[in-house]
């Protein structure tokens, strides 16, 4: 699976309120914190992240990735016979639902 | 283990491409985006050939980019969307020529990133305002005002956000000096990842979007909001908004929603207009996919506008709307002409089209018409009931084109691009060559072509004349100084002087004052209107009025050696003495009081051009036989007094004192250039101290067998030299940096510029009893480009071990091969179906093969011929099979008779990887490997992607097994297998019985074969995932892979586990290892890492030059080559890695990346020095060049005749 790369962990948050545990004052408040952080950084995970949440964020992490770098999607585009404009509407519209439609929950 | 990176040919391929007045100045011009680079193409309006101004890499990945122009302005500017987190506003500076970064505003990490904006680029068409978006969520705009300065100034961003809204496209609205306003196609995935029934999903419904920008409450507000196609891919701009001086309207405003199969125009409260885009009317193409539209744009005329709009198969169509004033009646479409498929169409004011294809050669077309009044079908929303939305969820009747060659544009350029090189070899195979050339197998489809890649520079030889004896020397001359063009052609012969007159024939002359029963030394039109002959004799200087001045050389001396300007002469005698004479006020040629006597035999002369303003050039190189050149001051105070002396290493055989522009230098002045060329073939580029007299800077390259001959010529009005050797070389200037590259033409005895009214740039040269004039029409290339055209997109090829023929493999996806284009038009023409000839007869090259659904296959195996560069036979594929590997094997169970072994697979899908069924394709070479002849196929479960001969036997890597095959009688006989690698194996390598296996996820796999036990065993592998797409063996220990994502990486394993593993006699000891992190018991060790920027296809360790180190040469998709040069030393790996550091503080990217980052884009950059970055050094301003000296503790000069040396010595470049 492509990702952009994660590195310099610290600058991700720099700027931005400490996150709970970096701080017992905080630890109340720390629902209100991270959602902040999720509304603000989609992909970010979660304790409660489904596997199946956790597989979509990565496709479409891999998919926009794949749309943003021009030699992956020519290298597609070879491989498949395709245009490059077609291989980039087609991971577009794959990062709709990537990985099929959420499973059932158990308690419904 | 240190690396030096060095880019010998920038990426080719064009990702975008933007029209605009960058300079400032009335001509237009086009900045492309080459992926990493920045392109600044000027197309020439009145002959309609494009050059490039400049082109520099940014050190990043460029991924949008947009021409923007401020209200009233005559500038354009470029914006650029990057993965830098930050938008970047450019100017391009026509006085330095460079781009100068205005502004660079953060808003995002780095990285091609789902939210971080950048991917998607719209600004406003009057200027006011930018909006920078993400594949997801994030909007931004930026308000873009002058302030009281006239300067640019940008806002802080206004968010413009959708949570969970996935973006397929932007585009700025044309709402006149209203609101500036944005229109987004988003699709909102938040009910599609809660409904688990699937339904929500189905009913999923893309919206497209108008964003306000409200300028006086300085916010974004989400204006409106409608469904439309689902399957919409592309916005387009409608031009709207009312003229200041009229209130006539310049259009609808609005968008064009470009979906599959239809366009639809859209605007708030106005109804809709669908049209359907036409289809070719072919016998044979699949009609169960949908057309897009790829590429588009807008042109607005005066009063008028037009789209052209192009779909897969590089169709153009005009679409055209009919409006009265904001309101639309019709909107119309119809066939334009066929071209390639275009990343960008940019349509220039002076009537040109430029198409950035793809993949292949970029082209300029020039408008011939419009298409206004031709028998084209036009399909009207007007034809179809309420404007062809009665009902939007079904499709509109099919409508129809029949394809035509050309006849609304006609090329008038076209740009070679070596996009996508997908194999390469390096070898020299040509005759007459000393390096070798590299081989690529580029382009996509019927545009595909085997191009052979040489050092040096293309020449265009307009006349070729064969003379009545072999003359030493030629010069051409004009009879005075005013004259636009040259006159004379003066030959000299080993008794006696030819004069040719140029006019409208080229005819021998007598009454010209020229000596002509005497060998010439020197031609020089001298003074305002006089020429100048030197012979042993004597020098003649006849006058306009056909008076002859002689002055005879001493009784029982000669004169051997002479040299001349516009104002000097300087010859040599036999006696090694020096006369001088100088041109006076009159007119009159004196000759200096005193003789200077040089004690040894001179041998070459040299004085350069008298500057501008000035009575002469105060210093003259003198080259004797004892191993010296010595400088002589021609001032006139102190007249002929020597006053410096450098000593050589062979006698010289030619000076040659040229003034030329370089950068590295200086940026003032031209530089006063000492080339000395030996009689060893050597030549040494000195400097002249300007002040001191004193030859600094010395700089050795080697050009050839024979002794040198230098000679001054004019290129592009500019000084340049010729320097002929076993080779022939020019020395010139470049934008403004020096170029030293040889001319792939015949070797020439001597050469001289050559100006006439049909050829005012030329050159004219001798070799042997020919005379020749030629042009040099690529002037800044390095590698020139001859090609082989194919009729698949090739996949692979390799050579044969004792012919020169090559064995290619060639094969495209969802194309309909031609034996069963053949069988199917056969079929439907028994079903009595009327078929147009017409169209299946038109060029493949240009309107490409039929296209055929998923799993169709048309492939063929080509032998060719790189000598004579054509095909010798051609083997198409039947049976819906395409090649994907190959290999020359020579079995042992045959006596080592050589065969070739082709992996092909039936029916194949590329993802997931499926096929009915493989197969190896035995083949028996015949006519002396001019032929095949088939002996038998084998099956196989998956699709063979890599095949090998490994010790008298095949090795296939068939889908995730690797297996060994001997050969039998009707198959191929498997012999042993591992099933046991990740993904796929697709490259395989061996030496002894170590075989090196690349797999497609997992990096590469250690092997090996232990021969007693019959066993595949793996040893070692990487300790991370790898997407490899390119390997090779760097030794017995180390691979250099190239992964998918643009690294280079050398990957070294311990000699120990070597030992080891090869001391194990039956390999049981490995079998019984502990495995290390689920994988094989030994892991590599990674020693070098870089990210080129371009997904690198192949990687090759040759030498460059003759008797020169072995480098890794890679090639890359986008068409880069590159090579990585080892340190030889630790003292240049410290200096250079220094100067690297002070470059990145020096030279910030251009679109603002980090570049130690960008060099490490996924994994940390290790032991690999950027040359590219450090070459840059040239083009730094003088005070930061001296700076950066200052702190390595070398001069200027000394730091770029490093990295000169460097690419020198191991690439020839």
């Amino acid at each position: 699976m492509l990702r952009e790369p994660i590195r310099r962990a610290k600058n991700v948050l720099k700027g931005y309120p400490r996150l709970p545990w970096q701080s017992s004052e905080l630890r109340y408040t720390a629902n209100t914190q991270l959602e902040h952080l999720h509304a603000r950084y989609t992909g970010t995970g979660h304790a409660d992240l489904t596997k199946h949440e956790w597989l979509t964020h990565q496709h479409r992490d891999t998919l926009s990735s794949i749309v943003g770098h021009p030699t992956l999607t020519s290298f597609l585009a070879l491989a498949d016979g395709d245009s490059i404009g077609r291989v980039k509407f087609e991971m577009t519209e794959k990062m709709l639902q990537p990985c099929g439609p959420p499973p059932r929950k158990d308690d419904d | 283990m240190h690396l030096y990176n060095l880019t010998l040919q920038p990426p080719t391929a064009i990702t975008q491409a933007i029209v605009g007045n960058f300079s400032g100045a009335r001509q237009q011009e086009i900045i492309a985006s080459h992926g990493t680079r920045l392109e600044l193409l000027r197309p020439d309006p009145q002959t309609g050939k494009i050059s490039t101004v400049i082109s520099t890499d940014v050190f990043g990945s460029i991924r949008s980019l947009a021409a923007f122009r401020l209200t009233g302005g005559t500038k354009d500017y470029a914006i650029v969307g990057s993965d830098s987190g930050r938008i970047i506003i450019l100017d391009y500076d026509p006085k330095t020529t460079s781009f100068v970064k205005l502004h660079q505003e953060t808003y995002g990490k780095s990285g091609a990133r789902r939210i971080v904006p950048g991917q998607f680029l719209a600004v406003d068409p009057k200027g006011r305002s930018v909006m920078i978006s993400a594949m997801e969520k994030a909007k931004l705009v930026y308000i873009l005002n002058r302030d009281a300065a006239a300067n640019l100034t940008i806002s802080s961003p206004l968010e413009a956000h959708k949570n969970a809204a996935i973006i397929h496209h932007i585009v700025g609205l044309d709402v006149g000096f209203e609101n500036p306003t944005f229109a987004a196609l988003e699709v909102d995935y938040t009910e599609s990842d809660q409904d688990p029934t699937g339904q929500a999903y189905e009913n999923a419904e893309k919206m497209l979007t108008y964003y306000e920008l409200d300028l006086g409450l300085n916010h974004v507000v989400r204006k409106w909001s409608e469904p439309t196609d689902r399957r919409a891919n592309l916005l387009l701009q409608v031009p709207g908004g009312q003229l200041a001086s009229s209130d006539k309207y310049d259009g609808p405003s609005g968008v064009l929603v470009c979906c599959e199969d239809h366009i639809i125009y859209r605007h708030m409260d106005a109804p809709q207009h669908r049209i359907p885009i036409p289809r070719r009317k072919h016998p044979l193409n699949n009609r169960d996919r949908g057309m897009l539209i790829v590429a588009a744009v807008m042109h607005k005329m005066k009063g008028a506008f037009f789209f052209l709009v192009q779909n897969e198969d590089g169709d153009l169509f005009k679409v055209t709307i009919e409006h009265e004033e904001e309101e639309v009646k019709a909107l119309k479409i119809k066939y334009f002409d066929t071209v390639p498929v275009a990343s960008s169409l940019c349509i220039l004011k002076s009537g040109f089209l430029f198409v950035a294809s793809e993949f292949s050669n970029h082209y300029l077309y020039q408008f011939q018409k419009l298409g206004d009044d031709d028998n084209e079908p036009e399909y009207s929303s007007t034809m179809y009931p309420s404007f062809g939305m009665s009902d939007p969820t079904r499709p509109l009747p099919a409508a129809f084109f029949r394809p035509r060659p050309l006849d609304n544009l006609a090329i008038a350029d076209e740009i070679a691009s070596l996009t996508p090189i997908l194999d390469s070899k390096v070898l020299n195979v040509l005759p007459n060559s000393d390096t070798p050339q590299i081989f690529t197998a580029c382009g996509r489809g019927t545009r595909s072509s085997l191009r052979i890649l040489q050092h040096g520079l293309e020449v265009e030889e307009s006349v070729s004349s064969d003379l009545p004896g072999i003359p030493n020397a030629v010069w051409t001359t004009k009879r005075t100084e005013e004259d636009p063009y040259d006159s004379y052609i003066i030959l000299s012969f080993v008794n006696g002087t030819l004069v040719l007159s140029i006019g409208e024939t080229i005819e021998e002359v007598q009454d010209t004052g020229f000596l002509s029963s005497a060998p010439t030394l020197a031609v020089q039109q001298i003074g305002a209107d006089a020429l100048l002959q030197v012979h042993p004799g004597g020098i003649r200087h006849v006058l306009a009025n056909g008076h002859v001045t002689e002055w005879r050389s001493p009784t029982n001396k000669s004169i051997v050696a002479a040299t001349t300007n516009k104002r000097q002469v300087v010859v040599a005698l036999s006696s090694a003495e020096l006369v001088y004479f100088e041109l006076d006020l009159e007119g009159q040629l004196n000759e200096y009081q005193d003789r200077k006597a040089m004690g040894s035999t001179v041998l070459a002369l040299s004085i350069g051009e008298v500057p501008e303003g000035r009575q002469r050039t105060p210093y003259l190189a003198v080259g004797c036989e004892d191993q010296t050149v010595r400088v002589v001051s021609l001032d006139p105070e102190s007249t002929l007094e020597t006053i410096s002396l450098q000593a050589l290493t062979a006698p010289p055989s030619s000076i040659c004192i040229a003034e030329m522009m370089d950068f590295s230098i200086t940026k003032v002045e031209p530089v006063m250039f000492v080339n000395i060329g030996l009689q060893n073939g050597v030549l040494l580029r000195t400097v002249l101290d300007p002040t001191s007299g004193q030859l600094v800077d010395t700089r050795t390259r080697f050009l050839g067998t024979r002794p040198i001959k230098l000679i001054r010529v004019q290129i592009q009005r500019q000084p340049a030299i010729l320097a002929l050797s076993s080779r022939s070389w020019l020395n010139y200037t470049h934008q403004n940096l020096m170029h030293f590259t040889p001319l792939i033409f015949d070797n020439f005895d001597y050469a001289w510029s050559f100006s006439a009214e049909l050829s005012p740039e030329g050159l004219i040269g001798i070799a042997g009893s020919t005379l020749r004039i030629f042009q040099i029409p690529k002037l800044g290339t390095k590698l020139k480009e001859d090609s082989i055209p194919l009729s698949f997109t090739p996949r692979k090829f390799i050579t044969h071990p004792s012919n020169h023929y090559f064995y290619l493999i060639e094969g495209d996806h969802r194309v309909i091969g031609d034996d069963a284009a053949a069988k199917k038009l056969a079929e439907l023409r028994n079903q009595g179906k009327d078929i147009d000839d017409e169209v299946l007869e038109l060029p493949q090259e240009v309107f490409g093969k039929p296209s055929g659904p998923a799993g169709t296959w048309g492939s063929a195996i080509r032998i060719i011929d790189p000598i004579e560069a054509k095909t010798v036979a051609y083997i198409p594929l039947d049976g819906n099979e395409a090649a994907f590997s190959l290999a020359v094997v020579p079995f042992s169970a045959r006596n080592d008779d050589l065969h070739l072994v082709v992996g092909t697979a039936a029916d194949t899908l590329v993802s997931p990887r499926s096929c009915s069924s493989g197969f190896l394709r035995t083949y028996q070479f015949t006519d002396d490997g001019a032929g095949l002849e088939l002996l038998h196929k084998t099956e196989t479960d998956d699709v063979p992607l890599a095949l090998m001969a490994f010790q008298g036997r095949l090795a296939a890597g068939v889908g995730k097994a690797l297996r060994i095959y001997d050969i039998g009688k009707k198959k191929l006989l498997r012999k042993v297998e591992n099933k046991g690698f990740a993904s796929a194996i697709i490259s395989l390598h061996t030496q002894g019985s170590r075989i090196i296996v690349g797999d497609m996820q997992e990096s590469v796999s250690y092997v090996v074969y232990k021969a007693p036990e019959n066993r595949l065993l793996v040893f070692a592998d990487d300790n991370q995932p790898r997407w490899v797409s390119a390997v090779t063996m760097v030794d017995y220990n180390t691979v250099a892979v190239g992964d998918r994502f643009g690294n280079i990486l050398v990957n070294r394993l311990d000699p120990k586990v070597t030992d080891q593993v090869d001391d194990d006699p039956t390999g049981a000891g490995i079998l019984h290892e502990k495995s290390i992190l689920m994988g094989a018991p030994h892991k590599t060790k990674m020693i070098a890492h870089f990210h080129v920027g371009d997904l690198v296809t192949s990687i090759h360790k040759v030498a460059m030059v003759a008797g020169g180190r072995e480098v890794l040469l890679y090639t890359c998709l986008h068409g880069t080559v590159g090579i990585l040069v080892p340190f030889v030393s630790k003292e240049d790996v410290d200096f250079i890695s220094t100067l690297e550091q002070h470059m990145r503080q020096e030279n910030s990217s251009l679109v603002g990346r980090d570049h130690l980052a960008w060099r490490g884009y996924y994994t940390p950059v290790k032991a690999v020095i950027d040359g590219d970055l450090c070459e840059a050094f040239a083009r730094l301003p003088t005070s930061k060049q001296s700076s950066i000296a200052v702190e390595l503790d070398r001069t200027v000069g000394e730091v770029s005749k490093k990295l000169d040396q460097l690419r020198v010595t191991t690439s020839g470049f």
